[in-house]
């Protein structure tokens, strides 16, 4: 058998560079962006840079759930059509265990348990109504999972609505109000226990319910906890079950005749994507202190799939990139649009064009209905020209970097043989 | 190769054979029973107008879910914009029944009978055309790309779309003239309305002539062949791009003459609200069985049943809740619906 | 299973199995029995229901009538990835790869069965996954190795060769672990200097203990290495025994070769 030349082997190991450069890249300008962020928010906004800060902590959110529809969608191929409702059931679920909502159901008392139990909770409930959901249709054709997500994302935000004031079992969900006055997260008393004497000072009072630092922190717990994921996804994606996964997207047929069981696998995979979500509606509910149904709509599902599809499904770094390109366009420039066109116009002398008129309702609004069309066409657009996204998955780079030293490894023990 | 995958996943679920399909019929059945029959006997007239109203928004369903139906069929793609190109023929049909000089009050005569007749005909050529070009330009090349991909861009489609008559005619309801006389004619206890009639019968005739359509003529035939095995049809000699894309015109066009159906009915809608009706004629489609035409209309009308009997019976907030219910139920339990689903096994 | 002399163990018992699709009937009643450690063919003209048997043996079909036996254990029914797991591999007649993952991957996914690491050591990357991983790198480099195609590990397994594609979807079913690897026509599409190194392969694959029970169209590799023939024709099996007994047997020979030359 003929070993590989000397030259292709340095043509791999270059190539093999370049693909773990290409994520190295990414983490590490995600690395500073993050570290410097709070600084440049206050620089650039000259003191007042907090409303900017909540708002990365805000695309934070959505940078988990779609690390966590990456699973689902990316690994293992399958459609979820209706992931917000697992988002939706996150955010219930903390809003309901704390929050004084409760007081008010026929339970007539109201729970607060703090938000690092919560979060757990949130995390089960949502995977266990992924794995009831997932249980019956993932025997059945690839097509029926999606189509049945979806009808569950229609129907998770509808029946949270229902059930508030004039439900006939009572108001447990506030209805169209939604939830609000949710309690914030609590440091664990074994950090800010009394022990402690004042409050721990890495980020100044690390308070959540201190309105002036609540953005800082919330940012900083939002940081932490998308670092958790990227590290347990990576893992998750580098082990036994993210091959089966891939095996099961690249050829069901030959994954079974494998020895893969590729229902369980699925349906772990759908449950895990589930788990994100509610981990993620957790979070969110305690940084809005506000959950309300329609924060959940099929819009949501969407923007989270083009997140992961744009970034490059099964890439976690394109992922991370895709959702925070997505929330950008999708609230700033989309949302910001209309003031641009409006100071561009007037600016170059078109400022008529600002006066509504008949069957023209002002620059201003014009633009601001050319959100649909400009969203609809980057969705088409990348999808033609890039189907498989920005930073589409390559293979397993890791491994692929793993292998090539293992097989210098080998090659010296074929040598000394 | 196909059939492996189908033997690994299979379509056999709780509701399959001839026992499943009694147990199916029969659990419908009785549910409808046990539900309305004390409604019924309690106040037969009102129920009566109610299965008149469920029919009328049923046959609409049934228009929508057709084109569904269709293209599920033939490229097994859930096309989200199709909901869309019904609000299109709606919003379509406004400035041509203006510019032949129809306006609300008009008195009923024959000339407005054509007149419509006219605009129907051309909206429908146009939404046809309309959804042919999306076919062509945001569908076909993605044809052997995975199937997210093109599922995703008919989500960005059904975007566009919707913006595109966003930014037309604004985000408040849109008026359809009210055209037709609001004549009712008492019938059991109920009334019987003239509009209900127009609409009934006219959902009724397009169906009849697509059925003739499909069974009949060259090209239906070749529609069929095409969603039974692509390849094999298009070693028969079919041309399949022409029949897929005569597949996306038909149903536009179906979806278009059910647009201007709705606005003579109702006469109001928002530029986004084709979305969630487009949702519910699916719904009609998978509980008749995914690329059955027939199935489609009597889903169609199940659905459109259902929502006038939850909106007067029941809560009337449930109603979405009860149909995308039923979509998940009939996919778990019976996947082939009704009548049985003609898609070929992937 | 006869008593007396020193008859080998029976790996397969395939008992009067029948598969219909609707009306057609693809595999009519058919029985035959493997014994461990042999090689086995299963020969017969195209649509004579070779693959379909296959299938059904691997659990992807279910049977229509009849029973198979492995080890003794009904396996009738079974789901594929279950049989997988009892220790039956097979390779595709159509070669079905993953293929964008890397051969290497290729190969380890076939060790999935037979890997133990939960959702818990997967997520935190425990000793006992790094451990178990490393293993099982290790193991399919090594078969990587005994087929011949070591220094493709890395490329997607769409970018082989052909042959070597092949010799992966081998080296997958041999990772496994199997008792009993079903080979569906691995000769397929060779050239003869391929065939000699095909047939080579599947004496060293015997030689390491594994029964084969192979598919194959060519005459030349069927006669060369099995021990033991069947021959189907229309779902129906027409012939059974030696290499010599079946070459010489009327039926056959008007059957298949009759009509193959």
């Amino acid at each position: 058998m003929s070993r590989p030349s000397p030259r292709s082997d340095l043509a791999m190991r270059w190539a093999m560079g370049t693909f773990k450069d290409r994520n190295r890249t990414i983490y590490t300008l995600l690395i500073i962006g993050v570290l410097l962020w709070p600084s440049i928010a206050d620089v650039t906004t000259g003191g007042s840079g907090n409303h900017l800060v909540s708002t990365a902590a805000d695309a934070g959110v959505y940078v988990l759930l779609a690390i966590g529809l990456n699973v689902v969608v990316g690994f293992a191929g399958l459609l979820d059509l209706g992931y917000a409702a697992f988002f939706a059931i996150g955010a219930y679920t903390y809003g309901l265990l704390a929050s004084g909502q409760l007081s008010g159901s026929p339970l007539h008392h109201e729970f607060h348990l703090p938000f690092w139990v919560l979060i757990l909770v949130a995390m089960f409930v949502a995977a266990a109504f992924g794995a009831i959901l997932g249980a019956p249709t993932l025997r059945l054709r690839g097509d029926y999972l999606a189509i049945v997500t979806l009808g569950f994302g229609e129907i998770v935000p509808r029946v949270f609505r229902f059930l508030g004031a004039g439900s006939p079992i009572g108001n447990w969900t506030g209805g169209v109000n939604g939830i609000s006055a949710i309690d914030p997260p609590h440091l664990p008393a074994f950090i800010s226990g009394p022990w402690f004497g004042t409050p721990i000072q890495v980020v100044s009072p690390f308070d959540f319910s201190d309105s002036n630092w609540a953005p800082m922190d919330y940012y900083w717990l939002i940081i932490l906890l998308v670092a958790i994921c990227i590290v347990l996804v990576t893992n998750l994606y580098n082990s036994r079950l993210g091959r089966a996964w891939m095996a099961v997207r690249e050829d069901e047929v030959a994954a079974a005749a494998s020895g893969i069981n590729t229902v369980a696998i699925k349906l772990l995979a759908f449950s895990i994507g589930a788990s994100f979500a509610g981990f993620a509606g957790c979070f969110y509910g305690a940084k809005l202190s506000l959950v309300s149904s329609e924060n959940f709509e099929f819009i949501v599902s969407v923007s989270i799939l083009i997140m992961v599809v744009l970034g490059g499904m099964g890439n976690i770094p394109g992922v991370i990139v895709g959702a925070l390109t997505i929330y950008i366009v999708q609230f700033f420039v989309l949302t910001n649009l209309p003031d641009y066109a409006v100071a561009f116009s007037n600016l170059v002398g078109l400022g008529f064009l600002n006066q509504s008129g008949p069957g023209w309702v002002g620059l201003h609004d014009e633009v601001q209905r050319l959100n649909y069309i400009v969203f609809g066409l980057i969705l088409v657009v990348v999808m033609l020209i890039r189907p498989q996204g920005l930073f589409p998955s390559r293979i397993r780079e890791q491994e692929l970097e793993k292998g090539t030293a293992e097989e210098a490894v080998f090659d010296v023990r074929e040598a000394s043989d | 190769m196909a059939t492996l995958a189908a033997a690994l996943k299979g379509t056999r679920t709780a509701l399959s054979g001839t026992l499943g399909t009694q147990l199916f019929l029969g659990g419908i059945a009785l549910a409808l029973a046990v539900l309305l029959l004390p409604k019924a006997i309690d106040d037969p007239g009102f129920f009566l107008q109610i299965v008149i109203y469920g029919t009328a928004d049923g046959a609409i369903f049934a228009l929508i879910a057709l084109g569904y139906t269709m293209v599920y069929g033939i490229i097994e793609l859930i096309n989200f914009a199709h909901g869309d190109i019904f609000t299109l023929g709606y919003f379509l049909a406004i400035p041509l029944i203006g510019a032949f000089g129809l306006t609300e009050g008009s008195p009923v005569s024959i000339g407005m009978v054509v007149v419509l007749l006219v605009v129907t005909a051309i909206v429908m050529v146009i939404d046809g055309g309309i959804n042919v070009v999306i076919e062509r330009v945001a569908y076909r090349p993605l044809r052997s790309a995975p199937r997210l991909a093109i599922l995703i861009t008919a989500v960005g489609v059904s975007f566009i779309l919707e913006g595109v008559m966003y930014v037309w005619q604004g985000a408040n309801n849109v008026h359809f003239p009210d055209l037709l006389p609001d004549t009712r004619i008492p019938l059991f206890g109920a009334s019987l309305g003239v509009k209900d009639v127009i609409v009934i019968a006219s959902a009724l005739v397009l169906v009849v002539l697509l059925n003739v359509f499909i069974n009949g003529s060259k090209l239906g035939k070749a529609m069929r062949a095409t969603a039974q095995d692509r390849e094999a049809a298009q070693l028969m000699g079919i041309n399949i791009n022409r029949t897929i894309a005569a597949t996306f015109f038909i149903g536009a066009a179906l979806a278009a003459a059910g647009g201007i159906i709705f606005g003579l009915y109702f006469n109001n809608i928002r530029f986004d609200e084709g979305f969630v009706a487009g949702l519910f004629a699916f719904t009609a489609a998978v509980f008749g069985g995914i690329g059955n035409i027939q199935g489609a209309a009597l889903g169609g009308l199940f659905i459109g049943l259902v929502q006038a009997f939850s909106n007067a019976y029941f809560q009337a907030a449930l109603t979405d809740v009860w149909i995308f219910a039923i979509l998940i139920l009939v996919l778990v339990f019976r996947p082939t619906g009704l009548l049985g689903m003609q898609v070929p096994e992937k | 299973m006869t008593e007396g002399e020193a008859t080998p163990e029976i790996i397969l018992d395939v008992d009067h199995v029948t598969k219909r699709f609707g009306g057609l009937t693809a595999v009519d009643d058919i029985s035959f029995s493997i014994r461990t450690g042999e090689i086995f063919a299963l020969i017969g003209p195209n649509g004579a229901g070779k693959t379909t048997l296959f299938n059904t043996i691997t659990g992807l079909y279910k049977p229509t009538a009849g029973m198979i036996r492995f080890q003794d254990r009904d396996i009738t029914g079974l789901k594929p990835y279950k049989i997988a797991e009892m220790g039956i591999a097979r390779t595709f007649q159509q070669i079905r790869l993953f293929a964008y993952m890397s051969a290497l991957d290729n190969v380890r996914i076939g060790e999935h069965p037979r890997m133990h690491a939960k959702l818990w050591d997967a997520l935190f990357k425990t000793p006992k996954a790094n451990r178990e991983e490393a293993r099982v790198t290790e193991r399919a480099n090594e078969l990587l190795d005994f087929v011949g195609i070591r220094q493709q590990a890395h490329n997607y397994a769409r970018n082989l060769p052909y042959g070597s594609q092949r010799r992966l979807e081998i080296a997958r079913a041999l990772a496994n672990d199997p008792k009993l690897l079903l080979l569906d026509e691995p000769a397929a599409g060779a050239n003869p200097q391929e065939k000699r190194e095909l047939m080579e392969l599947v004496q060293r694959i015997r030689a390491q203990g594994v029964t084969v029970l192979l598919i194959e169209h060519d005459m030349k590799v069927v006669m060369g290495i099995s021990e033991r023939i069947v021959v189907l024709d229309y779902g129906e099996k027409i012939a059974e025994g030696k290499p010599q007994e079946v070459r010489t047997d009327p039926r056959v020979i008007e059957a298949y070769l009759g009509k193959s030359a």
